[in-house]
C-alpha cells in the first residue's frame, strides 16, 4: 500500500477546491458548457443517459479498507447505493449530481482518493497487474513505477490537453495480466543481462474503432530514463497527433501513419536532447517511493494448514478454492479473487453493503488491502491459507464467492445502453442471460478458461476486440444487433478477434454463444485444450459453419 | 481583451500590424510568423521592439536563430483544448533559453493559468475581464507540483528528499 | 440506436421532441412549448417538421445554464394524444435502466 504524505494530500485538496470553484462558476453561468465540459471530464465527470456518471481513480488498482469504505459512503450518500468497477481498475457511480460532486470529492480526499484525469484528453489511470507485489515470479513490484508515473503525469502542464486520451499499463510478470499490448504506452518491466531494471516500451496499442496491438519502440529503457523517455513520446504525440478528427487522434494512428521506425526516430531525437535532465530518476528517488509502499509482516506459515485439510471435505469450498485462490509468492499465503459476476447479476457491480463487508474482511484477512482487476473482479492479495475456509464462508454470505473466475460466466461488460450515451445497444442484459445459461459450475469447469467481452458500441470499453469471444453492440434499423468475434486475447500473446458472421439480433446472442461453446467442445483436441487454442489451431471457419448453419 | 503581465492587468504596448500594413520605423509591434520570416534578419534588427505571433502547428525551430533579438513571442491556443502551445513554450524556454516575453493568445481562460505559467508563459491575452481580474488569486491554487518544468519550482519528489536530508542531518 | 450525439443535419422522420439533461443534477428533461423544461415526458413540445425541430433545438440550446446536451429525439404519439418514447434509448432515459438495480432505487 502506498502511503500518501502531506504533499500528495495537498495536491488532492487543492484540486478539490479548484473544482468546487469551477462547478460554482458553471452553475452561475460564468462558465459555458463548452468551457466547462473538458474541466469536468478532467475530474471524471461524464454526462450519461439519465444522469452524470462519476469515475473515481483507483491508482493501479490498489485500495485500502479505509478507502473502500469511503467509496461505499459515496455510493450511499451521493448515489444509489452501488458502484461499478471498470476495465481500467477504476470505479464508476452512475447517478451523481454535479452540484454535490465537490462534496463527494472532498469526502474522498480525506482518505487520499481522487478523480483526477479519469477522463479528458490527458493521461489516465496507470493500470497494472492486480497481483502486483504478490505474484510468484514477478521481477519486482510494478506499482512502484506506476506510482512514479502517476505522480509524473498528474496535472502535467504540458500534457493536459493532448489530441486525445492516453493510457498506460505496466506488467512485471511473464503472464501479462495488465493487457499492456492494447495500451497507448505499454511497459514490460524486466532486468537486462547486466541485472539492471528497465522496460520494454510498446506504443500505439488500443481498441475502439481501429484496434491495434502495440509495437515495441525501444527494447530496453533503463529505469532511470523512464520519465524522460515517456516525456519524449508524449511531446511528439502532443505536437503531431491529429486534432482534426477525433476518430484519428489517438497515438496509435500517428504510429500507424508514420510507421514505427520513423516514430521511434522522432522520439529518439527528442529524447537525446532531454535525457540527462531533471527527469532522470535517481536511485534515491526510487528508494523513497519504494519506502512508502508498505508490505505486510508475513508470518512463517505452512502451505497445508489443518484448517485447510479439514475444509477439503466440503465440495463447495473446494470448488471455490480450486477456482478463486491463486498461489502467492510467500509460502502459506494466497491471492483470493472475489467474483463480482454472480449468476443473473450485472458484471462488476458491488453494493455499498458489499463494499463495507469486503473492507472488514480485508482488515481481518488481508492486512487491510484490496485490489481491483481490469476483468472487473476484486482480489484480496495477502490471505493466509489457514484463513481460507473462514474467509470463504464470509465471502459466500455476501455473494462474492461465485467460483467462476476466468470461466465462461466471468464476463467483462461495459455499462452499455442502459447507462451510456455513446452506446448503440445494451450489454448488461446480454451478460446476465449468459450467466444464467452457463450457471452450472460443472459445465463451466468442463468448458475451461473462456473470456467473454461485451461492448455496447465501437468505443470498446468492454474490450470486446480482445475477448476469446467478443460481442459488439451495433444498431440496425432501430434494433439492437450484435457482431460476434472469436480468437481475441489481451495477454502477452495479444490478438484482435475475428468476426464469425453477420450480426445477430438481441434475442439470439445467448443462443449463438451456446452454439460457439458447443462447437468448441466438439472440436477440441483434448479436454484441456483451451477454447482460445482450439480457435488458433482451427481458425474461424469451423465455428462459422456450425453457428450460421441454421441462421 | 485585457493583457495580464506580472500578475496584473497592464496596457499592451505592442501594436498588432496586419500582414498588408506598413511596418512602422520604430515602436513595439507584433507581426505574423509568415511576415517575419520573409525578412527575418532585417526585421529582427529593426529599431523598436519586435514580437512574432507563431502558429501552433509549426515547429519553433525556424524562429530559434532570432530569439535573442525578439521582445515577444506570442503562441496560440485556438481553443483552450488544443495544447500544442504548451510544448512550444517549454521548448522555447527550456531548450532554447528564450528570455523575452512569452505571451499566450487565443482562448486563454482562467482554469489554464497555472499550466501556462508552469510551461513558461509570462504574459496572457485573457479572454474574459473577470478571469484577468482573478489572475493573482488563481495562480495560488496549487502549492505542490509533481513534475519539473522550467519554472524553477521544486517538485514534490525533491521536496521529500530535502526533508529527508534535513531530518537526518538534524540527528 | 446510433448515438444522437452524432447528429449533424436536422432531419426528422416523424413526430419528435427536444430532450436534454438538467445541468445541476443530470436529470432527464424535455423542452416544453412554453420556453421551459420539464422532467415529465408528457409536457414535451411535439414538432412535426424539420424547421420546427430546428427552431425548438435552437431555443433549447440557448439555455446553457439550465440544460446540457440538448438533441432532437423521436416520440410516438398514441391515439388519445399520449406521448411515448420513440426508441429504446429514449425509453431507457424516461423509464430508467432495463435491469434491476443492485439495491432498490
Amino acid at each position: 500500500m502506498y502511503a500518501y504524505d502531506e504533499l500528495d494530500r495537498t495536491i488532492i485538496n487543492e484540486r478539490v477546491s479548484e473544482f468546487r470553484d469551477q462547478v460554482k462558476r458553471r452553475l452561475s453561468g460564468e462558465l459555458t458548457e463548452d468551457e466547462f465540459k473538458m474541466l469536468r471530464l478532467q475530474n471524471g465527470v461524464y454526462l450519461q443517459l439519465h444522469a452524470y456518471m462519476f469515475r473515481v481513480a483507483i491508482p493501479y488498482g490498489t485500495l485500502s479498507s479505509k478507502q473502500l469504505r469511503a467509496l461505499a459512503h459515496v455510493a450511499r450518500r451521493y448515489d444509489r447505493g452501488y458502484g461499478h468497477f471498470t476495465t481500467r481498475q477504476n470505479i464508476q457511480f452512475n447517478w451523481i449530481k454535479l452540484a454535490e460532486l465537490p462534496d463527494a470529492l472532498a469526502d474522498l480526499a480525506e482518505v487520499g482518493i481522487h478523480a483526477m484525469q479519469t477522463s479528458g484528453n490527458n493521461t489516465r489511470n496507470v493500470t497494472s497487474d492486480q497481483w502486483a507485489g504478490v505474484a510468484p515470479g514477478e521481477v519486482e513490484d510494478p506499482r512502484i513505477w506506476s506510482e512514479l508515473l502517476r505522480q509524473y503525469t498528474t496535472l502535467h502542464p504540458e500534457f493536459s490537453f493532448l489530441p486525445r486520451k492516453f493510457k498506460f499499463a505496466i506488467t512485471a510478470s511473464d503472464h501479462d495480466r495488465a493487457a499492456i499490448k492494447v495500451h497507448d504506452i505499454g511497459l514490460r518491466l524486466y532486468k537486462n543481462e547486466a541485472g539492471e531494471t528497465g522496460f520494454e516500451v510498446l506504443v500505439g496499442g488500443g481498441l475502439g474503432r481501429t484496434p491495434f496491438i502495440g509495437k515495441t519502440i525501444k527494447p530496453f529503457v533503463h529505469g532511470h530514463d523512464l520519465l524522460s523517455y515517456v516525456e519524449a513520446i508524449l511531446r511528439v504525440y502532443n505536437q503531431y497527433g491529429r486534432r482534426d478528427n477525433i476518430y484519428k487522434a489517438r497515438i496509435k494512428i500517428l504510429v500507424h501513419e508514420l510507421g514505427i521506425e520513423k516514430f521511434a526516430q522522432e522520439v529518439e531525437e527528442e529524447w537525446l536532447q532531454m535525457r540527462d535532465s531533471a527527469l532522470t530518476i535517481d536511485d534515491a528517488v526510487i528508494e523513497d517511493i519504494r519506502s512508502r509502499f508498505t508490505y505486510p509482516a508475513y508470518e512463517k506459515l505452512p502451505h497445508m494448514p489443518d484448517e485447510l485439510k479439514k475444509a477439503a471435505h466440503d465440495p463447495h469450498f473446494e470448488a471455490w478454492r480450486k477456482n478463486s485462490v491463486a498461489l502467492h509468492k510467500v509460502p502459506g499465503y494466497a491471492i483470493v479473487t472475489l467474483s463480482l459476476k454472480p449468476v443473473g447479476g450485472p458484471p462488476g457491480d458491488a453494493t455499498a453493503d458489499q463494499m463495507d463487508a469486503i473492507a472488514d474482511l480485508a482488515d481481518k484477512y488481508s492486512f487491510g488491502e484490496i485490489r481491483v482487476g481490469h476483468e472487473q473482479n476484486l482480489a484480496l492479495p495477502h490471505v493466509a491459507r489457514r484463513d481460507l475456509p473462514a474467509l470463504w464462508k464470509a465471502l459466500d454470505k455476501i455473494g462474492v464467492a461465485t467460483p467462476n473466475v476466468n470461466l465462461v460466466s466471468d464476463i467483462i461488460a461495459c455499462p452499455g445502453l442502459d447507462y451510456c450515451s455513446l452506446a448503440n445497444a445494451r450489454s448488461i442484459p446480454i451478460a446476465q442471460e449468459l450467466t444464467r445459461r452457463f450457471a452450472n459450475h460443472d459445465t463451466a469447469n468442463m468448458i475451461g478458461r473462456l473470456h467473454i467481452n461485451i461492448s455496447g458500441c465501437i468505443n470498446a470499453c468492454g474490450h470486446h476486440h480482445v475477448g476469446h469471444i467478443g460481442i459488439l453492440g451495433v444498431e440496425k434499423n432501430g434494433e439492437e444487433f450484435y457482431q460476434i468475434t472469436i480468437g481475441g486475447r489481451a495477454d502477452e500473446k495479444a490478438e484482435v478477434g475475428t468476426l464469425i458472421g453477420p450480426a445477430v439480433p438481441y434475442g439470439e446472442v445467448a443462443d449463438v454463444v451456446e452454439d460457439i461453446v458447443e462447437a468448441y467442445l466438439a472440436l477440441r483436441a483434448r479436454p484441456d485444450e483451451l477454447f482460445i487454442d482450439t480457435v488458433k489451431r482451427l481458425g474461424v471457419e469451423p465455428f462459422r459453419e456450425r453457428v450460421y448453419a441454421t441462421r | 481583451m485585457p493583457l495580464v503581465k506580472s500578475g496584473k492587468i497592464t496596457t499592451d504596448i505592442f501594436a498588432h500590424v496586419a500582414d498588408d500594413a506598413a511596418i512602422p520605423g520604430d515602436g513595439a509591434i507584433l507581426i505574423s510568423a509568415a511576415r517575419f520570416l520573409e525578412d527575418a534578419e532585417a526585421l529582427s534588427r529593426r529599431v523598436g521592439r519586435t514580437g512574432v505571433i507563431w502558429p501552433n502547428n509549426r515547429d519553433v525551430d525556424d524562429l530559434v536563430p532570432y530569439l535573442e533579438r525578439l521582445a515577444v513571442v506570442a503562441l496560440l491556443f485556438p481553443t483552450f483544448r488544443d495544447g500544442r502551445a504548451y510544448s512550444q513554450a517549454r521548448l522555447l524556454r527550456e531548450r532554447h533559453g528564450y528570455r523575452g516575453e512569452l505571451r499566450a493568445t487565443g482562448q486563454v481562460l482562467r482554469d489554464q493559468f497555472v499550466f501556462m505559467l508552469r510551461a513558461g508563459f509570462d504574459a496572457f491575452e485573457v479572454k474574459k475581464e473577470s478571469d484577468a481580474e482573478a489572475f493573482a488569486a488563481t495562480v495560488k491554487r496549487y502549492s505542490v507540483f509533481y513534475q519539473p518544468t522550467g519554472d524553477g519550482r521544486v517538485t514534490a519528489l525533491h521536496r521529500r528528499m530535502q526533508l529527508r536530508h534535513s531530518e537526518s542531518a538534524g540527528q | 440506436m446510433t448515438s444522437p450525439l452524432e447528429q449533424k443535419k436536422i432531419r426528422i422522420a416523424g413526430p419528435s421532441m427536444v430532450t436534454a439533461n438538467r445541468t445541476w443534477d443530470g436529470v432527464v428533461i424535455y423542452r416544453t412549448s412554453r420556453q421551459s423544461w420539464s422532467a415529465d415526458l408528457a409536457d414535451a413540445a411535439i414538432v412535426r417538421t424539420s424547421d420546427e425541430a430546428r427552431a425548438l433545438l435552437t431555443e433549447s440550446v440557448a439555455d446553457d445554464v439550465g440544460a446540457i446536451g440538448a438533441y432532437i429525439a423521436p416520440v410516438e404519439v398514441r391515439d388519445g394524444g399520449a406521448i411515448k418514447p420513440g426508441n429504446l434509448r429514449e425509453h431507457i432515459r424516461s423509464e430508467g435502466v432495463t435491469i434491476d438495480l443492485p439495491v432498490p432505487a
